[in-house]
């Protein structure tokens, strides 16, 4: 169970992400930030933090629950729903440039979930995505604008994102699935 | 924790366990949050089709379903009992296998007969949701009840719910009995002896004809409507006589603790259970539980149609 990202390292890369979008986007106005959940709501808090000590401003910061936008849902014959937890974007999100965030982007298919879900919301003028760890192996054409680190993986892999408000630990591990 | 109900179809809150009903119930909160957007609508339910077959009158439970059904984007289809073959004689059994030959996933059903929804269970392939069966149950309204009452107590358990009016011919009360004691609350039933079930203390709650001891420091209190079309005999001298016995007054309501909920599942005869200043006032969350009820139906829509997994493939 090999640690590919320790809690320095992982605090490190959310720093060095919070530096990219204030460079990108010079400076934060009309940024707003939106996790998935569950992990790329943490992640959007910390970086709202980061944002807030690098200058000064306060970022909004929202949860975005994709269960309901899911391509493979109501796919299997029978089989349990996935859980549906609450949504949570306390802003308008028209005209706003939209950081998305999530702890890894693997098929895209998520992220495609998210995007369809966001526009029900309204129309930001941009969407910017963040990933902590882009492990490859895309089956639809969509690219993280911001990677906290490219991990290459094999498909009988899984990477596991830990962290602490969730898992209670900073981490990032690769394992063998079926493991 | 579970993320799966049993049974493909929802019968009653007699067939759930507590772990079933807060499943629905935390569902049911990511869903109200849907309402509250510009765009009230997901794909959940893409494809899926949902037939609402009322014999019944109802505005509220089949309104509700219908939004709740269109917010995920389910295609929904409203029988009228009134122009439908059943004028001609047709059984309920086959207007529903008519109605399942066009292969729809779930059919929401309410019928003047208890039973209905466990008859079609066994005949239909569809998942049967129970909107109210004859003096059985109506599990959708005592979810949306529970999930109000949660919503401002944050629990359920340790409360006293005091259940007030027609209690024999209520099939909210039934639900509400089921689901209230399996979660924990102290149960109070109230009405005059002619209306108190025989045997209700078999369901482990309190039942009294005297409404000061139902309504002492109750965390809340839920009106039943005298149900006027159900009384055939006489069970009590007049609606008048009913209010000033029963009636639920802001002098009556003194004794209930600071922070009581008033609620009622409709439709309200004011002046008969309830006085209009009561209905209207600030304890008052009638029409917070229509909100809910939106929610709740979405998320027992979304749970069941997933279907549940073949008992012998798990």
């Amino acid at each position: 169970m090999p640690v590919v990202m320790d809690a320095d390292r992982i605090g490190r890369t959310l720093t060095r992400i919070a530096h990219e979008i204030v460079e990108r986007n010079k400076g934060v106005e009309d940024l707003a930030l939106v996790g998935v959940r569950t992990r790329g709501v943490h992640i959007a808090r910390r970086l709202a933090r980061s944002l807030r000590e690098i200058t000064g401003e306060e970022i909004p910061t929202g949860a975005l629950d994709i269960t309901l936008y899911r391509d493979d849902l109501m796919r299997q014959a029978v089989g349990p729903q996935p859980l549906v937890r609450r949504t949570e974007i306390p802003f308008s999100i028209d005209n706003r440039k939209i950081l998305l965030v999530d702890d890894v982007l693997y098929t895209g298919r998520t992220t495609r979930a998210a995007l369809d879900a966001l526009i029900d919301f309204g129309r930001p003028k941009a969407i910017q995505l963040i990933v902590l760890v882009d492990r490859g192996h895309r089956e639809l054409p969509i690219k993280a604008d911001y990677v906290g680190k490219n991990l290459p993986t094999a498909t009988d892999e899984s990477v596991q994102v830990r962290l602490q408000e969730s898992d209670g630990t900073d981490e990032v591990v690769v394992q063998q699935e079926g493991r | 924790m579970i993320n799966t109900l049993r049974h493909k179809d929802l019968l009653g809150i007699a067939e759930l366990t507590p772990e079933e009903i807060a499943l629905v119930l935390d569902t049911a909160e990511a869903m109200k949050e849907i309402g509250s957007r510009t765009v009230k609508k997901v794909p959940a339910l893409r494809g899926k089709t949902v037939v609402n077959l009322f014999f019944e009158p109802s505005t509220r439970t089949r309104t509700s379903f219908e939004i709740a059904e269109k917010r995920l984007s389910a295609d929904t289809l409203n029988v009228a009992i009134g122009t439908s073959s059943v004028v001609k004689g047709e059984t309920l059994a086959d207007t529903a296998l008519n109605l399942e030959a066009m292969n729809p996933d779930m059919i929401v059903l309410r019928h003047s007969s208890s039973g209905a929804c466990h008859l079609l269970s066994r005949i239909c392939r569809s998942a049967i949701i129970n909107a109210g069966d004859g003096m059985h149950e109506h599990p959708t309204q005592a979810l949306l009840d529970a999930f109000t009452i949660r919503e401002k107590k944050g629990t359920l358990g340790g409360l006293k719910v005091a259940i007030i009016g027609d209690l024999v011919h209520s099939r909210v009360l039934r639900s509400n009995i089921h689901l209230l004691t399996k979660m924990g609350a102290d149960v109070w039933v109230c009405g005059p002896p002619t209306l108190i079930p025989t045997d209700v203390n078999r369901f482990g709650v309190h039942a009294t004809s005297v409404i000061q001891d139902a309504v002492r420091d109750a965390d809340v209190i839920m009106l039943l409507r005298i149900q006027l079309e159900r009384m055939e005999g006489a069970y009590f001298p007049s609606l008048r006589e009913y209010f000033n016995v029963f009636g639920m007054t802001e002098e009556r309501l003194r004794a209930a603790k600071p922070d009581v909920m008033i609620m009622h599942p409709g439709p309200m005869n004011r002046g008969v259970e309830i006085s209009s200043e009561v209905a209207d006032g600030p304890y008052s969350v009638i029409l917070e539980q229509v909100s809910n009820g939106v929610a709740v139906r979405m998320a027992v829509l979304y749970l069941l149609a997933g279907g549940v997994e073949h008992e012998e493939a798990a």
